[in-house]
């Protein structure tokens, strides 16, 4: 075999693999929805974030505005405080709520964001001030049972 | 009685013994290539022409058991998950399985097979006969000009077989679970792309197949060069290059996975 059909054949391999990771990289990973652009941090404190992961959607409105990047706990208040990537296209008004939420019955946490009415937005950096923690489904049953019991007593 | 034992425990010494020589020597001979591997890149030639070899001519091999993998995978995913009613999440299943597992490890095994007793034989034979000596009469490394253009040949081809493989196997499982089955086509793809990190999943996946085209192409070439010079001993060494990539492909897998998914 010459030189000509062998260079040929050597450069159709290495095209096709390297297509082939980037496949990989577009079509079946997230490279290019991550970095769009520039972000800013928002923190939130909650008092139990459930399951809640980094790397977790925030949305608002149903559409995802950031990511969030950091799960710590607060030493002196026993808080969850959660470190947000927003993007900077979106500014939130200083009445926005933020709740964590499950998307479907059995599906990932995320940050929803409920816009308020405040004329002030938010400074990057700032904390959000009005949340709501995660539902977790054992103080919801234990929730149940007690309103039941009350119940019973009542009708005595 | 004493005399049995002593021999029994001999036996067992200079086998241990004589393993950990043959490790020694592989590694000793592994720095060599890296040493000598000048001339690959410099007559870049030299390497294209084993990259034919061992990547142009796997690729038939790799691109057809990718795209079966990945069918299976569609079939056997959607039959567990339609269980759950989560029928659409079959994109996340095959991705995840393919890019982080089946992709690297199932490559490489078919690599070890297709490419790497190639390699050895072929350098079995050449030491059997004389080839190697002869070129180190004429003042040639045979280790820079025989063994080395073959060991990068195979570090390089084996990620982008890797890719292709995982790719195929992607693509197979869509054939099987969108257009024969009829799983909703956006969610499939917009599910996996939502749970697929480029960093996490997709790197990682690539990482562990660039380390197990080094250790497949020194294992082949290593196993090569210390055949013994007959018939017998280059098809022995054709089979412990099989068997040893096969075993340290697996070994290696479960290393690097325990370092890279801790379920962080």
């Amino acid at each position: 075999m010459n030189r000509m059909t062998l260079d040929l054949w050597v450069g159709v391999f290495v095209a096709v693999g390297l297509g082939a990771l980037l496949f990989l990289a577009l079509k079946v990973g997230n490279l290019a929805s991550t970095n769009t652009g520039e972000t800013y941090v928002l923190k939130a404190n909650f008092d139990n974030i459930g399951g809640l992961k980094v790397r977790a959607p925030v949305k608002s409105a149903g559409v995802v505005v950031g990511r969030v990047s950091d799960i710590r706990l607060d030493g002196e208040r026993y808080e969850a405080v959660v470190t947000m990537n927003i993007s900077s296209q979106f500014m939130f008004p200083r009445d926005t709520f933020a709740k964590i939420r499950t998307s479907g019955l059995l599906g990932e946490q995320y940050i929803g964001l409920a816009v308020g009415g405040d004329a002030e937005l938010f400074k990057p950096g700032e904390s959000v001030k009005k949340t709501e923690s995660a539902m977790v489904l054992e103080d919801l049953v234990g929730q149940f049972l007690f309103d039941k019991a009350a119940e019973g007593k009542d009708k005595k | 009685m004493l005399d049995r034992a002593a021999t029994a425990l001999r036996g067992l010494g200079s086998r241990v013994t004589s393993r950990i020589w043959r490790l020694g020597f592989a590694s000793r001979f592994f720095l060599a290539t890296l040493l000598y591997s000048g001339p690959s890149f410099r007559r870049f030639f030299l390497t294209v022409r084993e990259i034919y070899f061992t990547g142009v001519l796997s690729l038939i091999i790799i691109l057809v058991s990718g795209l079966f993998v990945g069918m299976v995978l569609g079939l056997q995913g959607y039959d567990t998950l339609q269980r759950y009613g989560s029928s659409e999440a079959l994109g996340i299943l095959v991705a995840l399985s393919l890019v982080r597992e089946l992709g690297p490890v199932v490559s490489a095994l078919l690599f070890a097979s297709r490419a790497g007793s190639a390699i050895t034989a072929e350098i079995g034979l050449m030491k059997a006969t004389e080839q190697l000596s002869a070129m180190e009469m004429m003042a040639v490394n045979p280790i820079a000009r025989v063994v080395a253009p073959r060991f990068w040949a195979g570090v390089i081809s084996m990620p982008l077989l890797a890719a292709l493989f995982s790719a195929m196997g992607i693509f197979g499982g869509y054939l099987v679970g969108v257009v024969l089955i009829g799983v909703d086509e956006g969610s499939f793809w917009s599910q996996m792309q939502a749970s697929v990190d480029f960093r996490e999943d997709i790197v990682n996946g690539v990482i562990k197949s660039a380390v197990f085209g080094i250790l497949v192409s020194w294992i082949a070439v290593f196993e090569g060069y210390d055949s013994e010079p007959t018939a017998e001993g280059v098809s022995g060494a054709t089979t412990r290059t099989v068997v040893t990539s096969s075993l340290v492909i697996l070994a290696a897998d479960f290393v690097l996975t325990a370092f890279m998914f801790r379920g962080a």
